[in-house]
């Protein structure tokens, strides 16, 4: 319901002057901006949108899930762009009844949905024809990242969002870890379960990974690498034998976002060094 | 004053008068900084320029309205009743366990009520689809309001035998009920998503950013029974202070004041919980700050309770909207790092009064 509410509003899109107070919400939303050369409009971000660096100057409206009214209007914005999921759907519905425009772009770990979505953004801000050759510029390139990715030998890849405490959190199906894993040419080594879950260690050792793939970021993400490869389910593993363990940005990495295309040449080309 | 049988005379009449005077000064206050917080707010915008405007038939900014009307006042009014609602449960339930560390978990309404919104967030997709968008957003406050009274009505049950309700069961049975909650959430957070887990732990933290109309609306009736219901139990609780068999002796019914006292606690708490999610600290502080300043007296203690609790909410909301605006902290990091702290520091300086 929400999400037919919101393409009607994406459909009944205003069309007069264009938004340049735009407030972008996610990541990825945020990167397609700059992506497209529209970061003069943007007045605000939320949490989640760290790349490019400069966004980070802008006024931070929380997290996108925990948006708070006011203060998204204490930027004011005359054009909310926002990645699926923003919340609560209180705050949103005051936005509308502010006269705010609010407009939702799908998410999606698929070639296809990433270019809907720089579509969907462009034509959001009025900048149509800029989107289609930001979309054809991004396909290409991910086109020609996936033909490299086409060589790499299938290696089985676990990744790990975290180990804290000892317990490993790693990406099962339908994550953008494991969509971003077969995009590379690799295989995601956990199966048969849904989202990012904490595995058993045995679970771990029948995945078998070949390598290892996580986040290169501090806190309790950054275990070091003899940490991991002593994690007694890590032990075992082939990709211990070859310490194998491929660290990147996470936003680069799991984001969908115009830099798709750099995320699995990079991938791709980590995976064949450790293949080869 | 049967109740302070074995206070000094003189103290507890000067006692009274103080706490008299702390009421008047609680109102003052309230009221002051009800107003306070309808001018603070990301936006910087104040409400005199709106409603200038209304009364001269201005044409008003429709954000400067919504701001003013749409969030700042139902979040003023929220604040006001679940500080109050949490307050006076608390006092309620600390004279009815005669225990100070107890607080309106023990009934078993938050856990409930943490289950029930729990189970809303993870399985709510789960629903008919038609069923889902009549609730809307609603689903998660009527869940956790569902699950707070059938747990409440389970321990009830539990510990009521031949018309007799023995606390110290319910207590028990409390703990048990929380774990027996605590492990069923741990299997709703196990197969819950990224988004739910985050939603999961902003509700546990509380917040009154979701203020509605329809939610203060909706929740208002069992809060306000709460609040104005409780000071009607004032002077059964002042018996009870002496222990259930003076109470009795003094010709109270204390079967009737014990499911009286239940279900005032449950209907506030419940409705409490429901709007703001898991605030916590209101209910055990506040009472503890008044009994230490102006004694036990539950005629007082009830009302003061009321006052001082909507006062610490809505301070503890006017810092938490600003302080990283333009986002927002939950409110419940703010009581907590605000509150710890001050009532560590009452503790100390008066903590021979203590001995209650």
């Amino acid at each position: 319901m929400i999400r037919s509410l919101l393409l009607s509003t994406l459909v009944a899109l205003p069309t007069t002057a264009l938004a340049d107070r735009v407030l972008s919400i996610g990541g990825s939303v945020t990167e397609i901006v700059y992506a497209l050369g529209e970061q003069e409009r943007l007045v605000g971000r939320d949490s989640t949108s760290t790349f490019p660096t400069e966004a980070t100057a802008l006024p931070d409206v929380g997290y996108i899930r925990q948006l708070s009214p006011e203060g998204v209007l204490s930027v004011n914005p005359d054009l909310i762009i926002s990645e699926t999921g923003a919340g609560p759907l209180e705050a949103v519905e005051l936005l509308r009844a502010a006269d705010v425009p609010f407009i939702e772009v799908a998410d999606g770990y698929t070639e296809e949905a990433v270019l809907q979505k720089i579509r969907d953004v462009a034509k959001a801000l009025d900048v149509t024809e800029k989107g289609e050759d930001l979309a054809a510029s991004v396909s290409a390139d991910l086109d020609e990242a996936e033909a490299v990715a086409a060589n790499v030998e299938p290696l089985r890849v676990l990744f790990i969002l975290s180990t804290a405490g000892g317990r490993i959190t790693a990406a099962g199906e339908n994550t953008s870890a494991s969509a971003i894993i077969e995009l590379a040419g690799g295989m995601n080594a956990i199966q048969g379960v849904e989202g990012y879950k904490q595995v058993s260690d045995e679970a771990i050792t029948v995945a078998a990974p070949d390598v290892i793939l996580m986040m290169d970021r501090s806190g309790d993400h950054a275990a070091s690498d003899d940490d991991l490869f002593a994690h007694p389910a890590i032990a075992g593993t082939p990709a211990a034998q070859t310490q194998s363990v491929v660290r990147m940005d996470g936003l680069l990495l799991l984001g969908f976002g115009p830099r798709v295309g750099e995320a699995v040449r990079t991938l791709a080309g980590e995976l064949s060094e450790t293949a080869g | 004053m049967v109740a302070m049988t074995h206070v000094d005379a003189a103290t507890a009449s000067d006692r009274s008068t103080t706490a008299r005077w702390v009421m008047v000064a609680l109102s003052v206050a309230l009221v002051a900084i009800s107003i306070a917080s309808l001018f603070v707010g990301a936006t910087g915008l104040s409400p005199l320029g709106v409603i200038g405007d209304l009364v001269a038939g201005r044409p008003v900014d429709l954000r400067a309205q919504v701001v003013i009307f749409d969030i700042r006042l139902p979040r003023l009014s929220l604040g006001l009743l679940v500080g109050a609602a949490l307050a006076v449960s608390g006092v309620v339930m600390q004279g009815l366990f005669r225990n100070p560390l107890a607080d309106p978990g023990l009934v078993g309404v938050s856990a409930g009520a943490g289950l029930g919104a729990i189970l809303a967030i993870v399985l709510g997709g789960l629903l008919p689809p038609a069923v889902g968008t009549a609730m809307g957003y609603s689903l998660v406050p009527i869940a956790a309001f569902v699950g707070g009274w059938l747990s409440v009505i389970a321990l009830y049950s539990i510990s009521t035998r031949g018309g007799h309700t023995s606390v110290a069961t319910m207590l028990l049975a409390g703990i048990a009920l929380a774990a027996l909650v605590s492990a069923l959430s741990g299997i709703m957070i196990y197969l819950a998503d990224d988004a739910q887990l985050r939603t999961l732990t902003f509700w546990g933290l509380g917040s009154l950013a979701g203020a509605t109309w329809s939610k203060v609306l909706a929740a208002a009736p069992l809060m306000l029974v709460g609040i104005f219901g409780a000071p009607l139990l004032a002077r059964g609780l002042n018996g009870l202070a002496l222990g259930e068999p003076a109470a009795r002796h003094m010709g109270i019914d204390v079967q009737i004041l014990k499911r009286f006292a239940i279900l005032l606690v449950s209907a506030a708490v419940g409705a409490a919980v429901a709007v703001s999610g898991g605030i916590g600290f209101v209910g055990i502080v506040v009472p503890h700050l008044l009994r230490l300043s102006t004694g036990p007296d539950h005629r007082y203690l009830l009302i003061n309770a009321a006052l001082l609790g909507a006062i610490i909410l809505i301070l503890a909301d006017m810092v938490a909207r600003v302080i990283v605006a333009p986002a927002e902290l939950p409110i419940g990091i703010v009581m907590a790092i605000i509150g710890g702290p001050f009532f560590l520091w009452i503790l100390l300086r008066r903590r021979g009064l203590l001995e209650m």
